[in-house]
């Protein structure tokens, strides 16, 4: 398995590439463009990225995240999720950035490859920021009535936490 | 939302902080986080680039067009009367295939134009539309393939296999969007049963 996804990503770019030379495209003049497109979009996030990961390192600091995980430690120990995840489960629906700046500080303390690491990982690899993504989407629209949106997004959130650490601990051992 | 979040933080830190005789560790924290953040800001905007140069020649190839034709199918299984020749269902093919490769910032642009498509299209005219639900949860749980983001975390901090979540990004990914179209479309079901009887004991009375 690892093998198969090792391979993954480098046959992956070659295929894209190779796809691009034979429909004749000048595959580096649009690397180019695209890379520049997404550094613009890149350096938009920079702001909120350093503000919340302000506003993390401060919470850290103060051990405020501890007793919120010492609260929720019941609920997740029931459904066997590893408890140093728990800020990340907290933090993903709620900010991009933020989850990213938790992510970074779990795999500080714990080995990527060690299971909180792992679960950490599929979280990161397989939500999405729910509110942000709402508040952009709709936000673009002239919707004031979202209906189920918010409800049905976090049954889809809480069911990939649930699933994560399941997954991991089928499958990696 | 975000101002409620990041306040309620930094306000909750200092109390706490305080209380947990922790207040020159929230202090060295408040002052070096910044740091931090332009360090991981760096170590994302590479792949960013880099998967955005990509996703730029797949585009002009025309190698995403082939992406929607596969698409297709499941379009017409979870959506209900698109358009599948129109805008939006072409601006929310390049969108998922964005989110497949996990290319969150490639999707978001994509996505908002299939949104404004979706509300002119059906005429949405200020309350979200069946489809418009539907789309909106096929974001917030984005169907993701390529764990690009956290396989390079991972490699950074000495993962030996980056990549080996890979299995599992995919089956969580896949129970989390099933769970939440299910949702979207059983309550889509559920508001419209109610509207009919409402009308209905209207009619009656």
């Amino acid at each position: 398995m690892t093998e198969f996804t090792n391979l993954l990503i480098p046959i992956f770019i070659g295929i894209i590439i190779l796809y691009g030379l034979f429909r004749r495209v000048k595959v580096f003049d649009e690397f180019i463009e695209g890379a520049k497109e997404n550094l613009v979009v890149g350096i938009g996030i920079l702001p909120s990225l350093i503000a919340m990961i302000t506003a993390i390192g401060m919470f850290k600091a103060s051990g405020g995240m501890d007793i919120i995980a010492q609260l929720l430690k019941p609920l997740t120990d029931f459904l066997g999720f590893p408890g140093e995840c728990l800020p990340l489960a907290v933090m993903r629906p709620v900010s991009g950035s933020g989850a990213l700046a938790v992510y970074e500080s779990i795999l500080e303390n714990v080995h990527p490859d060690s299971f909180a690491g792992r679960v950490a990982s599929v979280i990161l690899g397989s939500t999405e920021t729910t509110f942000y993504t709402l508040a952009v989407y709709y936000g673009a629209t002239n919707v004031k009535n979202t209906r189920h949106s918010l409800v049905s997004s976090l049954t889809a959130d809480f069911t990939g936490f649930v699933f994560s650490a399941l997954t991991v601990r089928l499958i990696l051992r | 939302m975000m101002n409620i979040i990041f306040a309620a933080m930094i306000i909750f830190s200092v109390v706490c902080g305080i209380f947990n005789g922790k207040s020159a560790e929230v202090s060295d924290a408040a002052i070096n986080s910044c740091v931090e953040a332009v360090e991981l800001f760096l170590y994302l905007i590479g792949g960013m680039c880099m998967w955005g140069g990509l996703m730029k020649v797949a585009e002009k190839s025309h190698l995403t067009d082939k992406l929607s034709a596969a698409f297709r199918p499941f379009a017409r299984l979870i959506f209900k009367n698109l358009d599948l020749n129109g805008k939006a269902f072409h601006a929310i093919c390049l969108n998922v295939t964005a989110n497949i490769l996990g290319l969150g910032n490639a999707a978001t642009p994509l996505g908002i134009e299939a949104m404004k498509a979706l509300e002119s299209e059906e005429k949405a005219n200020g309350t979200a539309t069946r489809n418009m639900i539907v789309f909106s949860v096929l974001n917030t749980a984005s169907i993701t393939l390529l764990p690009t983001t956290a396989a390079s975390l991972r490699s950074k901090h000495g993962s030996a296999a980056p990549m080996e979540i890979f299995p599992c990004v995919v089956i969580t990914s896949v129970a989390a969007l099933a769970a939440g179209l299910i949702s979207a479309i059983a309550l889509d079901g559920i508001s419209k049963i109610g509207h009919k009887n409402e009308k209905r004991s209207k009619e009656e009375t």
